[in-house]
């Protein structure tokens, strides 16, 4: 089983996404595709899925071309895909997800879920996916959530199977499950395609890596005889440097106080638990923690998402309980919400509608409730160019822009006004290494200019990174504090798992 | 899940003029053909047949009387279906269309009749300001509701449009509004100062299309302003492109959605006076008589394009002028018009099938 691509090009208008690729990928083999933000690995994914026609070039399998109208010819070629927004039902089962588009029917059309459920198992036991066919959806850890959609693919009697950045979305922890089914996919003989933008992971998997960079392949290495270093100046055409580089942070007063903040998960649940926090002007306080212990609801609340129970929240000197989200972002608050396409984007709209979300009605985009276009446009261009969005103009629509490129939009809107405090949650997800270099120098530059930052990442290295102090969230509490300087890797993890020894108990100051 | 999205350039609608037009006429060509072809299966005789077409033809564009009736059936269309464009926009289905004409033109009535000696420049715009606001208000229910409880606008605008229904008909049954010579209900005339004056009088008196049509094209035109060029249309826009994301960025989610929610039934509203205070001068029971839902069609049959909607609601108005024609001319049931209307939507809410049926009109196959 091989399939090989022959000078794939696909355009979109005049721009070229794919620029005569071509590659092959063996069955049992792991093939990693690199490549910047924009650089065509989702077109070409696409392309392999029938999702769009290429332009030029030939597909073919086991040496007989063929020729992909939509998603159904691929999977019936061999060909699964799992799409980084999961395409799952939360009211549905596993099961039923799984048979959706494809429902075994008894003589009479009745659905026949008993065999579902049991290829099901079967397909689980095999490669140790530990799913239960009959669970529901909702509620599911996406970890858990991205197996049901292997799952759908293998049920589907995939042979080549396609991963587009399929740990953005994962846990640290996560990840070492999903690694672990990767493997006995491979050791099933499937052919794998896989995107990421994380290079130890690409170190760890690879068997065969190809690089693209504005649509054409600029290099293809091998894992034994390559290092990581060596792949992000492949990528991005110039050496990057991976390790952020500050100075000791000069922290000055207190921009961000919380005290004793309680807050429930909707329902009676507290999500958060007496969090007390100080964040100073000048430094970067990190939060580490495994998804789902609070992080969101601190976030939120704080931006004024999220009705706060008990507790004082201070921000720029005084309480800001009952105040708008407008007003604390007037008063200086930005805020890099964790997912971009819920709620950082309005995807349809274009790039400069976008860049202005949140800032068109100053005095600089509007006058008497009139928006002034020409110059929203005019400074949308300027936050293109300078962080390096690659998008054809301002005019295209958000969705248009690759998914790194699209977080970018964000990161530029949130940093483009006079700010005192910045919530970055997951500011990198997605985003490629040379990128990651810049956004990370940028924080450090608003940290540097006298920003507080409050970074919330469920990546421990980036926390590692960038953070000058480091707070473990657990169970919504905070439950333990670290000094970046002085930081131990292992007993972070620990902490974040529950387990603290009596001298990191977190000790905040209270706020004057 | 699309992957080829189209890049959608400021010049949108123009880029995408072409191709939209093309769409709406070979829909319609489709239409007349199944029409034609009903007809055939019901008998009808192929003279008869060509009278209808061509009565349909000459019934809505064929003289300036029928253009003037024409007109005159678009306008409260283009408006209402101007008031359900700025609702979709916010991500609001609003189906009281129908209610909030009815209570709006209610208002409109009522601040007709109720001051008859005050000049029209005066009277005119107040009565049609009481209609705009007749139908906010019923609208804006829905808006607060959506906001304080949840309750999806589609149920409650459906609720309303009944409430609407029964009080209209109760405010036709008892004084002041009922006419007092009259057993019946049937409301009192609106005074001439709050008349939507006829536009053609001094040409031919019999023809009666009148100031709604130039409203029409104002409220257009102001619909388009307003989303594309205000603050308040960006906030609006948000809301339905991701009201999340809106939110994130500060926007009042829950003030812009009952704005856009009361803007919507207000010019629905608008569209009411354009019946009680234009071709009809006064209110009968259920004067709207289904018109919110075809101008639903109307707004989208122009995808929420406010400049489309005025062309669209021209097209419906014109079937609906030259049905009548028809219906009298060669005996066919305006219920064919309904059908024709039908197929139209049809065909454009599933281009794919105007696509497979007429190839060779979209040979370059326009992949964004
Ligand atoms: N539907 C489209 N219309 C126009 N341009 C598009 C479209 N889809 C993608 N592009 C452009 O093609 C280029 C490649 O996009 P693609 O999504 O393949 O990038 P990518 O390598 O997957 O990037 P990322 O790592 O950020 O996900 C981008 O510059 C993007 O703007
Ligand atoms: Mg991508």
């Amino acid at each position: 089983m091989i399939i090989t691509l022959d000078n794939i090009t696909k355009r979109y208008g005049s721009f070229v996404a794919n620029d005569s690729i071509s590659l092959s990928v063996r069955s049992g083999e792991v093939h990693c595709l690199l490549g910047e933000n924009g650089a065509g690995k989702t077109t070409l994914m696409n392309v392999i899925y029938g999702l769009s026609k290429a332009d030029g070039g030939q597909i073919s399998i086991d040496g007989k071309a063929v020729q992909f109208a939509s998603p159904k010819d691929a999977i019936a070629a061999g060909i699964g895909m799992v799409h980084q927004h999961f395409m799952l039902i939360p009211a549905f089962s596993v099961t039923e997800n799984v048979v959706l588009g494809l429902e075994p029917t008894l003589f009479g059309d009745r659905l026949d879920l008993d065999a579902a459920r049991k290829r099901v198992r079967d397909i689980s036991a095999q490669f140790g996916l530990e799913i239960d066919p009959d669970a529901p959806l909702e509620g599911m850890p996406v970890g858990i959530q991205q197996r049901v959609e292997i799952v759908k693919i293998l049920y589907r009697a995939a042979d080549i199977m396609i991963f587009d950045e399929p740990t953005a979305v994962l846990t640290p922890q996560e990840v070492i499950e999903f690694f672990k089914i990767i493997e006995s996919l491979r050791a099933a003989g499937k052919a794998i395609l896989f995107i990421t933008h994380k290079l130890n992971e690409v170190m760890e998997i690879a068997d065969r890596i190809t690089v693209l960079r504005h649509g054409k392949v600029v290099g293809e290495a091998d894992p034994a005889t390559t290092s990581s270093g060596e792949l992000a100046n492949l990528m991005v055409g110039r050496p990057v440097s991976m390790l952020v580089s500050r100075t000791e942070a000069k922290a000055g007063d207190v921009v961000l106080a919380l005290e004793n903040v309680h807050v429930t998960d909707g329902t009676s649940k507290l999500a958060l638990d007496g969090i007390d926090l100080v964040v100073k002007a000048g430094e970067i306080v990190g939060i580490a923690g495994v998804h789902g212990n609070g992080q969101t609801e601190l976030i939120e609340v704080i931006a004024g998402l999220r009705p706060i129970v008990d507790g004082r929240i201070c921000f720029a000197g005084g309480d800001i309980a009952g105040i708008s989200p407008r007003e604390r972002h007037r008063r200086g608050l930005a805020h890099v919400p964790e997912d971009r396409s819920i709620a950082g984007l309005a995807v349809t709209m274009s790039v400069a509608e976008n860049m202005v979300l949140d800032s068109y009605y100053e005095p600089r985009f509007s006058r008497f409730g009139r928006i002034d276009w020409s110059s929203v446009r005019k400074a949308a261009a300027q936050l293109v160019s300078q962080f390096d969005v690659r998008t054809k103009s301002v005019d295209a629509s958000a969705a248009s822009l690759s998914g790194g490129n699209q977080q970018k939009v964000v990161i530029a809107r949130e940093m483009s006004r006079p700010i005192k405090l910045m919530i970055a949650a997951q500011p990198t997800r997605g985003v490629d290494v040379g990128s990651i270099e810049y956004i990370h120098k940028r924080i450090v530059e608003a940290r540097d200019e006298g920003v507080g930052v409050l970074l919330v990442s469920t990546e421990l290295d980036e926390v590692l990174a960038l953070s000058d102090r480091i707070l473990v969230m657990f169970d919504g509490r905070i439950l333990a504090e670290f000094d970046s300087r002085t930081a131990d890797r292992s007993l972070i993890g620990l902490a974040m798992a529950g387990v603290v020894t009596q001298s990191q108990t977190h000790a905040p100051e209270i706020a004057p | 899940m699309t992957t080829d999205i189209a890049v959608r350039p400021a010049g949108f609608w123009r880029s995408e003029l072409a191709g939209s037009v093309m769409l709406v006429l070979a829909a319609l060509v489709t239409a007349l053909v199944v029409a034609a072809l009903i007809m055939v299966f019901s008998g009808v005789s192929m003279p008869q047949i060509g009278l209808a077409l061509t009565s349909l033809a000459t019934g809505s564009f064929g003289s300036p009387q029928a253009i003037s009736e024409t007109l005159v059936a678009a306008t409260p269309l283009i408006i209402a279906g101007l008031g359900f464009v700025i609702g979709a926009k916010a991500g609001l289905f609003n189906v009281g269309v129908e209610g909030q004409i009815l209570i709006g033109g209610m208002f409109g009535l009522v601040a007709g009749f109720s001051f008859p000696d005050l000049p029209m420049i005066v009277h005119l715009p107040l009565a049609l300001g009481c209609a705009f606001v007749g139908g906010a208000l019923l609208a804006g229910i829905a808006g607060w509701l959506k906001v304080a409880s949840g309750a999806h606008e589609v149920i409650t605008t459906i609720m309303l449009n009944f409430i609407a229904l029964r009080f209209v008909d109760f405010l036709l049954r008892n004084p002041p509004v009922q006419n007092p010579e009259r057993s019946d209900p049937i409301s009192r005339f609106v005074a001439d100062t709050a008349t939507l004056p006829k536009l053609f009088a001094w040409f031919d008196p019999s023809m009666r299309v009148n100031l709604g049509i130039l409203l029409a094209v104002l409220v257009a035109v102001f619909v388009a302003w307003l989303l594309w060029r205000t603050t308040l249309g960006f906030e609006i826009r948000v809301m339905g492109a991701n009201q999340q994301a809106g939110r994130f960025a500060g926007m009042n989610t829950a003030r812009t959605v009952i704005v856009a929610m009361m803007l919507s039934g207000g010019i629905a509203g608008l569209a009411g006076a354009t019946l009680t205070q234009g071709v009809l001068g006064r209110a009968s029971p259920d004067f709207a008589a289904g018109l919110g839902f075809e101008a639903i069609a109307v707004a989208l049959l122009a995808r929420s394009h406010p400049v489309g909607v005025v062309f669209s609601g021209i097209l419906f108005g014109a079937l609906t002028a030259g049905g009548r024609r028809m219906q009298v001319a060669a005996g066919v049931s305006l219920d064919l018009i309904t059908i024709v209307q039908a197929i139209v939507l049809l065909c454009i809410a599933a281009p794919m099938l105007i696509r497979t049926i007429y190839p060779f009109l979209f040979r370059p196959a326009r992949e964004s």
